[in-house]
């Protein structure tokens, strides 16, 4: 027997998103399998790695623990939500710039993650980077690069929130 | 990721508590609100869905930090992250902002709510020390006979084992209550894990008291991930209450630290290790306050 559906409304990048979804699914399921957008990953599936952070009224949280009913009536920003006009974000374009991408698969979770961190604290800190991506996981252990993207970021305040 | 197969027969998001109270009444719901724990139990297969999903996030009151009064009152939708925030806990009750700080990961933090914290009782729950050296209670509202009941239950006897505890199905905590400390009132945490981030606590130890003239006074002692539930350290309180804080005291208290923690081996320490820590961690704060 399947559990039961409800139908739910927020903003997923700005847009407006209505669609029906079973009741203990969890917002990464809804985002990939529902909505196509792949761009969040799924790795640990169980809040350990932050590969499916997204935003949430301004917060990060993984995706993958997130029931997708929850969702409803809020604001949802996604890795896809990220890219202006102009291209990639400051943040994405950093990450590129010192070289902080290995296999990727980590990436969007820690931009995200990063992207939050910056937009809260312009001034935000190495340290205080290295605090604040503590729950995204990179196994390729590429870390230092990462931070030196982060802390190049740091302090031109170009990390608004995200207007698709 | 596998599309899910419970029986869930109706999903609700109510904005009001006793809406979510009458939904519980026959014990027939899973209640969520960050879902950080309930959804890994959940997809495993460890815990069963309930006919009933209640999504308590809606609800109108259930929320926020209280910390006017005499008496300071948590809701029980609270995050973690917003009490890691709070500039008024973290002059009131500073022990329990450090171990928010410690707790999971900023993702973690901000959907993990406090209530939720401490239903899953973990012996390893990482509020749960700080919350008994504050003395705090539960509130835990149900329905019955047409209207909302509310009994309060101290912290301490909250916890029954892994994962169990006094509330009834029909039950939902409402919120974390605590008298404002005494003036002179000062707490410590530590937890410890093989990394900073997302540990599920090895050992946790937290000490509450007041410290004059060089004693202490109204001593509680906490310990988590040492025995079946967080617990008391009846023995280490014993050995530190009304005791000038030297080093024969303190000596004294680690020693005593043996008598309460009865941990266990398990994936993540042995018990020989965790006795050894919880030992360590006693003295540390000790050491620590006696610094101060």
């Amino acid at each position: 027997m399947m559990s039961v559906e409800t139908e739910i409304r927020f903003t997923l990048n700005g847009r407006p998103v209505s669609l029906k979804v079973p009741a203990t699914m969890k917002t990464l399921a809804m985002l990939r399998d529902r909505l196509g957008m792949t761009g969040t990953k799924y790795a640990c599936g169980e809040g350990e790695c932050g590969a499916c952070t997204i935003e949430i009224d301004g917060k990060t949280v993984n995706s993958c623990l997130m029931y997708a009913v929850d969702c409803d009536g809020r604001e949802v920003v996604t890795i896809e939500g990220l890219r202006t006009p102009e291209g990639l974000h400051p943040v994405q374009q950093a990450f590129v710039d010192h070289g902080a991408v290995q296999c990727g698969f980590c990436m969007p979770g820690m931009i995200m993650q990063a992207r939050n961190l910056l937009a809260n604290n312009p001034e935000l800190t190495r340290e205080q980077a290295q605090r604040g991506l503590e729950g995204n996981l990179c196994r390729c252990t590429g870390y230092t690069k990462v931070l030196d993207a982060v802390e190049a970021v740091a302090g031109k305040n170009t990390c608004g929130r995200a207007t698709p | 990721m596998s599309e899910t197969m419970e029986a869930i027969t109706t999903y609700l998001a109510p904005r009001r508590l006793d809406e979510a109270l009458q939904a519980m009444a026959d014990g027939d719901a899973t209640v969520f609100c960050g879902g950080t724990d309930l959804a890994p139990q959940t997809e495993s297969g460890a815990r069963p869905y309930k006919s009933r999903l209640l999504n308590i996030n809606r609800i109108e009151g259930l929320g926020g930090i209280a910390a006017d009064g005499g008496e300071i009152r948590i809701g029980a939708t609270t995050t973690v992250a917003e009490i890691r925030r709070s500039a008024a806990l973290a002059e009131i009750a500073p022990v329990l902002v450090e171990a928010a700080e410690h707790f999971a990961s900023e993702q973690i933090r901000n959907a993990a709510s406090l209530g939720g914290n401490l239903c899953n009782a973990s012996p390893a729950g990482d509020m749960s020390p700080p919350l008994l050296v504050l003395g705090a209670s539960v509130e835990l509202a149900c329905w019955r006979d047409g209207a909302a009941h509310t009994r309060r239950v101290p912290l301490e006897q909250f916890f029954v084992g892994p994962g169990k505890s006094v509330k009834r199905p029909e039950e939902l905590l409402t919120a974390v209550v605590f008298a404002r400390p005494a003036p002179g009132f000062v707490g410590r945490f530590r937890k410890s894990g093989p990394r900073p981030a997302l540990e599920i606590s090895t050992v946790s130890v937290a000490l509450g008291a007041r410290v004059a003239d060089g004693r202490l006074s109204e001593v509680r002692v906490a310990m988590g991930s040492v025995a079946p539930t967080p617990l008391r350290a009846r023995h280490v309180e014993a050995a530190l209450e009304g005791q000038p804080l030297d080093a024969t005291t303190i000596a004294a208290a680690v020693a005593a630290a043996a008598e309460d923690a009865q941990p266990i081996d398990d994936v993540r320490a042995s018990a020989w290790y965790r006795s050894h820590l919880v030992k360590v961690f006693v003295e540390e704060v000790l050491d620590d306050v006696r610094g101060n």
